[in-house]
């Protein structure tokens, strides 16, 4: 990392969020928690980055920390240079959950443009907003229905066209496909590295798929828990063109063994 | 289709018949005495139950009674008259709908604190509760002397009494309501750092509306029954309440009766007025609330 702060602008080299020694303990006495213990992670603008780890590893807390969503309890955490309260503030990330989160009272259409009527922008803005985002992720003709007539991964597609409306630089997925069927979530990852790669934005991905987080990342934090940690972080070269076939290659495996692997190191198959 | 129709409604209308053939029989039964007086001792069987079914004080009236008392009230009076059923039932309604429109402001209202306000919510939901568990009846003649004492009359008394008894339902439904909404809807407002007014106007607000719907129809119901119970202690010379009370004083049944089926018909009107508003809503969230 040292060399690419001589030769690029710091602005490319600060990380988008970065986190030193960062705890997170949850109840006190008995019933205490450590769902995060040191955990020290960088992650640079641009960057896919999955955190992947078995159930009560701490990853979907260290997502919603970075969210603000939870509050640290040790450590430090800085989003865009800020706190996590401060970047919230700002709108400096678009945050998709495990579920859609629809409002069912409004059509889809209307779902979308919900985050753009909170920030005050014209209903022009909204519309034109709305239909750029429901074309991408390809649910144009389903902008006047209502979330109940749209198949669960339909939901979720019109849920991240939501979190894409205000075009937030970071983009914060909770295992965003992990409800959706197989083929339905292989047509859904493939349409995310698409957007990845045209918008250029970062994006903090939660999974407990090995396949899901090799095919996706630039980078998988292996995590695991008892007390959450972080236990290996392995870079996943695999190119920024990945067709889905590239799950069969030597590459690709060869990165899922290790991820496999640091998950055994960190005794998540006890 | 018609013979569809025709499917489900036979069992409605066997129903139907049964029930208005051991009405008949009833009235007969306890009508029997009365019209041997009126038919004379020489008279044949069926003057016999022509006379009981034809009393104009019977203890029970039979079917056919009512449904004539009731139409000509509403139809066979003039408006003015202080027979006309429609009148009384216009006075009624009016309390109702005044009693009904208070609760509908006070009992939303009421929620949004108890919702907003946590200390709200422990002192004040208990004095919800406890206010229903007065009698209205006795309530009742205490808040038309009180207000009476200070120059209030009318029909505010009475809608406040419709209101009080109709608010509850409405407060109740409100705060499940302006709860329904999960963490995550929730937590999808924080990650926008939504102001508190859009949390509501947004999330909140729209989410209760189902509730709100199974509150109203309640209330509606309960604001014809407290404009009703109202109209007895005020010493009122109208409305259905006024007409039920005078009926049992001078026994007549059947103004009873005809009151009674006015008051059924403006409780179905307001139920049905509120599935309407519910309709138009469904409609406007694409079918379903």
């Amino acid at each position: 990392m040292t060399w690419l702060s001589q030769t690029a602008p710091p602005a490319l080299t600060s990380a988008v969020v970065e986190a030193c020694d960062l705890s997170i303990v949850f109840g006190s006495g008995e019933h205490r928690t450590v769902a995060l213990t040191t955990v020290d992670l960088a992650i640079l603008r641009g960057e896919f980055v999955s955190l992947i780890g078995p159930s009560g590893c701490g990853k979907t807390t260290l997502l919603r920390a970075i969210a603000d969503l939870e509050q640290p309890t040790g450590g430090h955490l800085s989003v865009n240079g800020k706190t996590p309260a401060q970047a919230r503030r700002e709108r400096a990330y678009g945050y998709v959950f495990q579920a859609p989160a629809l409002y069912p009272w409004r059509n889809i259409e209307r779902n979308v443009m919900l985050p753009l009527e909170i920030m005050g922008r014209s209903l022009a803005e909204r519309r034109a907003s709305a239909k750029r985002n429901l074309e991408l992720v390809g649910l144009s003709e389903f902008a006047q229905r209502f979330p109940w007539q749209l198949s669960g991964g339909m939901q979720q597609r019109a849920s991240i066209a939501r979190a894409l409306s205000f075009e937030p630089a970071l983009l914060l997925m909770d295992e965003p496909f992990g409800a959706l069927d197989e083929i339905t979530r292989d047509g859904l990852n493939v349409h995310l590295l698409d957007l990845w790669r045209r918008t250029n934005m970062t994006v903090v991905f939660v999974t407990h798929s090995i396949p899901e987080a090799v095919y996706l990342s630039t980078r998988i934090v292996v995590m695991s828990p008892r007390p959450g940690r972080i236990v290996d972080v392995i870079p996943s070269d695999l190119g920024r063109d990945r067709p889905l076939d590239i799950r069969d290659t030597p590459e690709f495996l060869q990165v899922a063994h290790r991820v496999r692997t640091a998950l055994h190191a960190g005794r998540s198959y006890d | 289709m018609i013979r569809g129709a025709a499917r489900r409604a036979a069992p409605i209308v066997v129903v139907l018949l049964g029930l208005v053939g051991m009405w008949y029989a009833a009235a007969l039964a306890l009508d029997l005495r009365a019209g041997q007086a009126l038919a004379g001792s020489g008279a044949s069987p069926q003057a016999l139950i022509a006379a009981a079914w034809s009393l104009e004080r019977p203890l029970l009236p039979a079917p056919h009674q009512v449904a004539q008392a009731v139409w000509s009230g509403l139809f066979g009076e003039p408006l003015g008259s202080a027979r006309s059923l429609l009148y009384h039932a216009g006075v009624t309604a009016l309390t109702a709908a005044l009693g009904f429109a208070l609760a509908l402001v006070f009992g939303i209202a009421l929620a949004v604190s108890i919702v907003h306000v946590r200390t709200l919510d422990r002192s004040l939901m208990p004095w919800v509760v406890a206010s229903q568990t007065v009698p209205v009846l006795a309530i009742a003649p205490m808040v038309v002397v009180v207000l009476g004492n200070i120059g209030l009359t009318g029909v505010l008394p009475k809608a406040l009494i419709a209101g009080w008894l109709s608010f509850f339902p409405i407060t109740t439904a409100m705060v499940t309501g302006l709860r329904s909404p999960d963490r995550m809807q929730f937590d999808l407002m924080r990650t926008y750092s939504a102001s508190g007014r859009d949390i509501f106007a947004k999330l909140r607000w729209p989410a209760s509306m189902a509730f709100l719907f199974a509150g109203v129809k309640v209330a509606a119901t309960l604001a014809v029954v407290g404009a009703i119970v109202a109209e007895l202690p005020t010493g009122a010379q109208a409305g259905l309440g006024a007409r039920l009370l005078a009926g049992s004083y001078y026994g007549q049944t059947l103004q009873i009766w005809a009151a009674l089926i006015a008051a059924a018909l403006l409780t179905l009107l307001a139920v049905g007025a509120a599935d309407c508003a519910q309709r138009v809503l469904v409609a406007r969230r694409g079918g379903r609330l």
